[in-house]
Order: structure tokens, then sequence, then C-alpha cells
């Protein structure tokens, strides 16, 4: 198994902080793991976006060629990374902030409008963890319970309630696929 | 009988190569002379630069480590930070400490290093041949300044003793000359502070000596000690330029 | 744990009691690292320098005062180390230098690039002399060959480079941290601290005899010598079989180790050889591979510099072709699957026997 993925969106939007979660609950899982974030000026202002690879063996490449899988938090990367997916691969999307159609026909598309729940549940800051959620439900990547205990261990320092909250929408994403 | 005059432990037996009147010889001195007072010369490591003074490690009977041209205060804050113990000077020159290294030698200020500089301001780049220096006179001749130092073309002379003073980690500044009897006794005695206050561990400590350089003044050393008097030390005013040790004076 | 964190954690566990930086990306989390994890250890320097001119400066004191010192920068940043860089090597100081490289020439732009191996390898400053080059290609390798750097360095009294990029900077990988240096290192034996109990001595470089300067030079290459021999590393990865060897260094040799495992996936013979040190450059190693194998692909991320080495070694024993893509673009591994591709079938490989 290798599979690559990539988060993107709007800095500010925690996507370098979807795929620390992932990468790291998956590493504890025991997998081999890169997560390659974009850094700097692309950073500020523009599209955020990092790239993880999971694997049961080691892995060469963390530079991604045709991502499995692509979790677009808003319109600019979608238009961005959408031609980079693999044929059969699945987007993500974020309806909240993106009103037009995936153009591929040869890739399923998950739609969560992430803000809204986010937003219905008291905090539209925890979008990230809604959409992550029904990533790790329909990616199967990590156990749900461990990415909840991996996100309680990076949270400690900022107290019971915003572990809560994130909890709250990581399962609200959860469900929704169900 | 009393022994009044005697070469100083920490100073070589070497005859120095520098020209006849040349005030490094005389600095080169006072500071070992300095050395020995204070019993430090086996914590004491130097840092002499590249110029006239380069070979200083020939002459002073201390560890020398050399340095870049214009680093002396940033290889001394690391020589230092490393090894607190160790009483740290840089020797420098006005090229290397009022040119290329104005930012090494602010910055080591301004964070207080406790280091102790010794400025060399001849107004000339010595070994290079005598070309014009930040701190050349305004129409001073130069062989880079042929016509004399236009204000206009190449700037004033740069007072980077009062620059660095306005730092607040230093702590001591003065400026002195080697030009007389009367003023080698005060820069000895600004040297002894000089490096009193790293013992005592308060911060930056620079002396600014004026030093003739007869060989690219172009006069006998006689006439270079009058004009250090005449007119340099009109440009750079002789005196303590900021003193914050509390401490009071070594004598 | 990031790339840059990683050597960070790994200079402070090697026994690195001075660390000197300037900000520049993509390197500041290492000095952010330092910063938090240095700089109130008992007996530990931190300095935010001035400039990257001091910070290289502050090292050379630091080493002259015999502890283990570091700095830190990304590829402007280590041109203007460079003076200082050539003066370490000089007075034969040990340190270690990190350059997480980026796009150039000029102020280029931030993404990851490899064209720092010129400077690198060459010496990079004014004079003759060779700083050890490491070219990691994971975050593990970075921790391990900090602490590998710590040791040469030591060892050669050579400053030794570490040539990173700004990917496996920033990039992060699980990483173990698996040496330990003693609590308390012995101070090296040429430090100055002080002529306490001793003769005093001198570190310098400037001497007026032509002979004096011709016999450093002698003796610095002696050993230069004995580096190229004991310590020159690489690695070979199925190149057994290969009709083609791919020739690559650092986060190049991980995306082209991507494509080859597609390419095996495709029938493809092709292996990977990455070289480890980058000076001294792995030439024996390369000139044996020759003998099975006459087809060789150089891929780097700038236009075509380790290739030079790739050619020295291998003169005309060998069909050298090269890819690469300059100025901080990040090739894929499709793209060089596509190289690969092509170049097997032009030079008649998958009909070959």
């Amino acid at each position: 198994m290798l599979i690559k993925t990539v988060f993107a969106g709007f800095g500010g939007q925690g996507v370098l902080s979807m795929g620390l979660n992932l990468t790291q609950t998956a590493m504890r899982e025991g997998k081999h793991v890169t997560y390659l974030p974009a850094y700097g000026a692309e950073m500020r202002g523009g599209t955020a976006n990092c790239t993880v690879v999971i694997s049961d063996e080691e892995i060469a490449s963390p530079v991604a060629s045709s991502p499995e899988f692509l979790v677009a938090m808003n319109q600019p990367s979608l238009v961005k990374f959408q031609n980079q997916i693999d044929a059969g691969g699945v987007v993500f999307l974020n309806t909240s902030l993106i009103d037009i159609e995936v153009t591929r026909g040869d890739v399923e598309v998950i739609r969560v409008a992430a803000n809204q729940i986010a937003e219905e549940l008291g905090s539209v800051r925890s979008a990230n963890m809604v959409m992550l959620g029904a990533f790790v439900r329909k990616s199967n990547l990590v156990a749900i319970d461990a990415l909840v205990e991996m996100v309680r261990s990076l949270l400690e320092s900022k107290g019971t309630k915003i572990f809560a909250a994130n909890k709250k929408a990581l399962l609200a994403g959860y469900e929704l696929l169900k | 009988m009393k022994t009044v005059y005697n070469r100083p432990k920490s100073l070589k037996k070497r005859v120095f190569h520098y020209c006849p009147g040349c005030g490094h010889s005389i600095a080169h001195r006072l500071i070992c002379e300095v050395i020995d007072e204070m019993g430090i010369q086996d914590k004491t490591v130097g840092i002499p630069p590249p110029g006239c003074a380069v070979f200083a490690y020939h002459y002073f009977d201390v560890d020398m480590a050399e340095s870049a041209h214009g680093r002396g205060a940033a290889v001394g804050t690391g020589l230092k930070r490393a090894n607190p113990e160790a009483i740290v000077f840089t020797y420098q020159g006005d090229g290397d400490l009022a040119a290329i290294g104005t930012a090494e030698t602010i910055h080591a200020a301004n964070r207080g290093e406790k280091l102790t500089a010794i400025f060399i301001n001849n107004a000339v780049y010595g070994m290079t041949g005598g070309q014009m220096a930040p701190t050349t006179l305004s129409q001073m001749v130069t062989t880079t300044t042929p016509y004399g130092r236009d204000e206009k073309l190449e700037g004033y002379p740069i007072r980077i003793s009062e620059m660095i003073a306005l730092t607040k980690g230093a702590v001591y500044i003065e400026r002195v000359a080697v030009n007389s009897p009367a003023h080698i006794i005060k820069a000895k005695k600004a040297i002894r502070k000089a490096f009193q206050v790293q013992v005592d561990g308060l911060g930056y400590a620079l002396v600014e000596i004026l030093s003739p350089c007869p060989t690219n003044w172009k006069m006998t050393p006689v006439e270079s000690w009058k004009w250090v008097d005449e007119v340099m030390s009109k440009e750079f005013p002789l005196g303590v330029i900021k003193d914050t040790t509390g401490a009071k004076n070594v004598d | 744990m990031s790339g840059n964190a990683a050597i960070g954690e790994a200079a402070i566990r090697a026994g690195c009691q001075c660390y000197f930086g300037y900000p520049i990306t993509p390197q500041n989390e290492l000095t952010e690292y330092m910063a938090q994890n240095l700089s109130r250890r008992k007996g530990c320097t931190f300095i935010q320098a001035e400039s990257e001119i001091s910070a290289i400066n502050m090292v050379y004191g630091a080493s002259v005062a015999g502890v283990r010192a570091m700095t830190s920068s990304s590829s402007p940043g280590i041109s203007l180390k460079q003076e200082g860089i050539s003066y370490l090597a000089a007075c034969e100081l040990p340190a270690v230098i990190v350059n997480m490289s980026r796009g150039g020439p000029g102020l280029g732009s931030i993404s990851a690039a490899q064209s720092d191996y010129y400077q690198s390898t060459r010496g990079g400053g004014h004079g003759d002399y060779r700083t050890i080059v490491l070219a990691p290609s994971s975050v593990q390798e970075l921790a391990d060959f900090t602490h590998r750097a710590f040791e040469l360095s030591d060892q050669y009294l050579v400053p030794v480079i570490i040539l990173g990029d700004g990917m496996i900077g920033q990039m992060m990988e699980p990483v173990e941290f698996k040496h330990e240096a003693p609590a308390e290192l012995p101070i090296r034996e040429r430090a100055l601290r002080g002529a306490k109990g001793r003769n005093s001595r001198i570190i310098k470089t400037f001497t007026s005899n032509p002979a004096e300067l011709e016999e450093i030079n002698w003796s610095l290459f002696r050993r230069y010598q004995l580096i190229e021999k004991e310590e020159t590393t690489s690695e070979s990865y199925l190149t057994e079989d290969a009709k083609l060897i791919l020739v690559a260094f650092g986060i190049g040799a991980r995306i082209a180790k991507g494509a080859i495992k597609t390419a095996r996936a495709n029938g493809m013979k092709v292996g990977l050889f990455r070289p480890i040190t980058l000076w001294p450059f792995p030439t024996k190693k390369l000139q044996e591979l020759a003998k099975t194998t006459k087809f060789f692909l150089d891929f780097e991320m700038n236009m075509g510099q380790m290739v030079d080495d790739v050619h020295l070694a291998l003169g005309d024993k060998a069909n050298i072709s090269f890819y690469g893509r300059p100025g901080g673009v990040i090739a894929t591994p499709a793209e060089v699957l596509r190289v690969i591709t092509r170049l097997y079938h032009q030079k008649g490989l998958d009909t070959k026997k």
C-alpha cells in the first residue's frame, strides 16, 4: 500500500494541521509516513498545502506525482490540483467555499459542507476537523479512535475545551459519511 | 637599585617590524604592561586583524587567533561565549572596525559582549599602502583621495566610537592618543580600565587610540606626533566618550 | 519531526555547545529550535547574529575556543559565509555548516533546489581547500549525518557541510536519535583558552613565507587524500542487474527512487547510485558500477553540476545522460519516469538482452 494525499486550502484554514494529524496518527500505527508542507511565501496569503504519503513499506519519494486523494478546502485549491489526481482517485470538496464542479469524470467526489457544519457545532475554525473526520471515514487510512487520541495529545497544552470542540468536529465529519 | 623600566613579561623578545614613529608598537607595549599588571597573561586570548598588526601574534605572548578583516568582534563573541573565563581582546584598525566590520562591532557592543576592543585610528589603511580610511580627515591626501578627501564625494571622517557609545551594551569608551608621554600614560590607564570592565563582566569596552602613521602620512615621526595634536584630535577629540561602569577609576 | 528540527536535536545530542544563526527561509525552524532548546542549556550559547558573516565568524571563535559549534543558513546566506569557511579550513578548525539550499542564483526563490553542488564541493570560498559535504535524503539521515558531521569535523579538523534543501528541511518523517555524546565533551587539544601552564599559541592563516604556505597547503591536501580514502560514502539501490543507473543525491535521489520503483514495476531494469558524501565524491564505486552497466542518467535539481563529477569518474567508459530541473522547480517521480522510459527505448535497452 502506498497512498498519497494532498490537503489544500487558504492559509489559516488548518490545512497543514490536517495533514500533520493524519501523518502522526499513521506513524503511531506503525506505518511509513512522509509529510511535506508547502512553506514560506507560498504559505502566507496564498494557498497552503501539504502532501502526506502513507505506506506499508519504505517511502521513496515524498513528492507525489499523482495523489490518490485531494482534500480541497477552497476553490483555488481545486483548480490547482484537480488535474494531478490519479484516475480513480477521490476529491473531497468543501462545498461551503467551493461552488464549481470537478471537471474530471474519472474521479469520485465527496461533498462536505465543512464550514457550515463546523459553524453549527460552534466554531467555523474546526471546519478542517469536520473534513478530516469525513476523510478518515472514506479513506480508511487510520482508525478514527487513534486520530482522536492524536488530536488530544497535540492539543494538550491548549486546554480541554479546545480539544472537545475538535473532537466533536472530527466525529461529526466521520458520522456524515455513514 | 630599583628597576623602573623593563620589558613586559607578556611582550615577546622580538624586534617590532613597525615603521619608526608608528603607534602600534606603543599600543602593543601598553596592552602587555596592563596584562602583566592585572595578572591575566594565562587567560588572555587576543584577536589581531589583517593589516600592519597582522603580526601582532609575534609580539604578544598570549594565545592569539587571527580574524578575517572586520570580523574581530564576531570572532571575539564566539570565543568569549564558548569560554567565559577567558579575557578576550580585539585589536582592530580603522578600516577593520569602522568600515568593513561596522556591523560586527556595533552589534557586539549592543549585545554587551564582554570584550575589550583596542581600536587603532591612524586615518589611513596602513598595510595596503595608505588608502583612504573611514576616519581619513577632510581634505587629507591619500592614495585613493589624491586630490584630498572631498566631503561631497567621499563623505566625512566617521566618529565610530561616538556611534558605538549609543548602544546600551557599550559601557566604557574612551579616545586616547599615543603621541606624547602624557598621552601615553593616559592611554595606558584607559586600556587598563577597558580590561577591568571585562574582568568585572560589565559589558563592551573600547579604547580608540589616535596612532601616528608617519610613513603613510608622509611625515617625520615628530611631525606626525604634532599632527595628532594639531589636526587629528580636533576631528577626534580625546577623552571619555562614555562611562556607565559606575566604578571608580583604576588608579 | 521536521528535518530542520531533527538537525537541531541531533546537534544538541552530539554535544554542540554553540549555535550562531541568521534568519533565512527555508531553514528558520532550525534556528528557532536552537533558540528554544540550546539557548538556556548550561554552558551553551545561542546567538541570532547580525549577519551570516558574523554568524560564521562566531563559529570560528567558538571553534578556536575548542568547543563544538555550528551554523545554518540557505543558499544566499551560505555565499556570505564562504569567507569564514575558508578561514576555518585554513586554520584547521572544525565546524558544522548546514545549507538548506533554495533556488538561485541571486535571491532566487525559497523553494527547494540543488544548485549549490559546485559551491559546496569545490571549497566555495577563496583558496585551495575542501570541505566534507554530506547529502542526506531523509529526515533520519539528517539526524544521523549531523552526528557524523561533528565527528568527522573533529577527527579531520575540517569544516563539514550538510547540504540539504528546502524540502528536506520542511518535511516530516519519523526519526530516531541513535547517538548520544558524553555529558561533557573534551575541549579540543589545540584550543586557545589562555596559555595557562604552557607556551602561548597562535591560530593563524597569514604567512609572508611562500614555502610555509605551500607546506600548509600540502598538509591540508594530504589530509584530504586520507578523507577520500576513508570516508567516501554512497548508496547503491537495485544496481546489480541494472541496464540503466540513475545518479542522484539528496532529495533528488528520493524522487529518482520513486520513479525507479515504477520503472521496475514496468519491467525496466533501472537502479540508483546515490553519492552520500558529495565531497569526497564516490568515484571508485561509480567506476565499479560502470564495469557492468553502460548507461547512466544523472538527475539533479539544477542544470547539471554533479554530472561533471560523473563525467570525471567515468570518462568515455559509459554513456552519460543528464536530466535537470533548475531554479527551484521540484521534479516529480512521474516526470523522471518519463525521462527514464524515453531513454530506455532510445538506447535500445528494452530490446537488448
